[in-house]
């Protein structure tokens, strides 16, 4: 059968409606998003900032003290899984020669050598997990908290490679069955997903600290708004000597230590 | 031949629609009950007006749309207060408001999900406090 101009016009035409067609229907079931009406409330006790930032004055820190693990771990449900390969971090101690690499060398103070620092999430101002992350994920607040929105991980791990400081943890296996008591005001994490420290941003909503700054008793770990200059740690690392996490790799670590 | 080809496509046709037809004439006459979801919380009881946080039927059609917009203005744009059409406010959240409220799931959200056949992924990761005894 040969088609002449006319009857490839109308299969044409017709084939085109077929596209149209269902976004002329589409009203009676596109209105997914219900807005919701005074959703600009901020809650006044919320604790706000321009910038948080972390503080750690390790040379506080006495050995093996795990004050700050426990506190965070325990109110984020993290949960232990009993070996290396599967575990799950968002707090934990490295020896000096792997927080700092680049300022190591065999001539350094044994003290300093031997010392366990604390380590977490740097919130970087440049985080390159963000920028890999497929789904947005993994974003940026206005606040400089770096945050996971676990419903969107898809636990491609991408980030994991991206972050030069190890902070994210992949969920191998269905995580609760592996946390001792479950808080019942966090969430929990289920298989497949990454997660990370979240600086606390669900306890400075309301108006709390975080866990790892209330649970240090040497107040090692200072929290605060960098932001603002009369701030306590904005004071504080204009005045002692402090190192960041791997600067040189330019993504502007938030975490600063004071040895 | 060619009575042969008008044939198999009848034949086609008919086999079609029997199994595009299927669920009408296969559930004729049967009826399901419908489910009775239960309101009977110690936290309901105590309500004097039984009002969730929108109206029962905005609720019963719109729940699942306002659990999402919850979930994406607390977790990606932080923010953590609902006021309702009638001015009262709520904090955003499934474990602190609707399950405080509605303690009951397998009474209440389990059935009807069940009924539906729905089955949503909430409760993987948030917690019902009094299953943490599990």
């Amino acid at each position: 059968m040969t088609t002449n101009r006319r009857e490839f016009l109308k299969i044409a035409g017709a084939s085109a409606l077929t596209l149209v067609t269902p976004s002329l229907l589409s009203p009676l079931w596109a209105r997914e998003t219900v807005r919701i009406p005074g959703q600009d409330f901020t809650p006044v006790k919320a604790l706000m900032a321009k910038r948080w930032a972390m503080v750690i004055d390790a040379s506080k820190c006495p050995p093996d003290c795990t004050d700050c693990i426990t506190a965070c771990h325990t109110v984020h449900n993290v949960p232990d899984f009993g070996n290396p390969k599967d575990e799950v971090k968002w707090i934990w101690t490295e020896p000096f020669a792997a927080v700092f690499p680049d300022e190591n060398h065999p001539y350094r103070e044994q003290g300093l050598q031997k010392m366990r620092l604390p380590v977490l999430c740097n919130h970087c101002e440049n985080p390159p997990c963000v920028r890999v992350c497929p789904t947005k994920a993994t974003f940026r607040r206005p606040d400089g908290i770096v945050m996971m929105d676990y419903h969107r991980c898809i636990g491609c791990r991408l980030c994991m490679a991206a972050c030069p400081y190890g902070a994210r943890s992949m969920n191998f296996r269905d995580p609760r069955p592996f946390i001792t008591k479950i808080n019942p005001d966090f969430p929990t994490r289920t298989k497949g997903v990454v997660e990370k420290c979240n600086f606390c941003a669900e306890r400075l909503a309301q108006g709390k600290l975080p866990a790892c700054v209330l649970a240090c008793r040497q107040n090692a770990i200072l929290f605060g708004d960098l932001n603002d200059s009369t701030s306590d740690i904005r004071k504080l690392i204009g005045k002692r000597f402090n190192l960041r996490r791997k600067a040189h790799l330019g993504t502007a670590p938030q975490i600063y230590y004071i040895l | 031949m060619k009575n042969k080809k008008w044939g198999m496509i009848a034949l086609g046709l008919v086999i079609f629609l029997i199994g595009i037809t299927f669920p009408f004439w296969y559930g004729r006459g049967k009826s399901i009950a419908p489910v009775l979801l239960s309101l009977d919380t110690p936290a309901i009881a105590q309500l004097k007006e039984k009002r969730c946080v929108e109206d029962t039927a905005f609720m019963r059609a719109n729940h699942m749309k306002l659990l999402n917009a919850w979930r994406d203005e607390v977790v990606r744009e932080g923010k953590r207060e609902y006021t309702a059409k009638d001015g009262r406010r709520f904090e955003k959240s499934l474990t602190g408001t609707c399950i405080q409220c509605h303690s009951n799931k397998e009474q209440f959200c389990d059935r009807c999900h069940n009924y539906v056949g729905a089955k949503p992924t909430c409760f993987d990761c948030h917690v019902i406090p009094g299953e943490v005894k599990k």
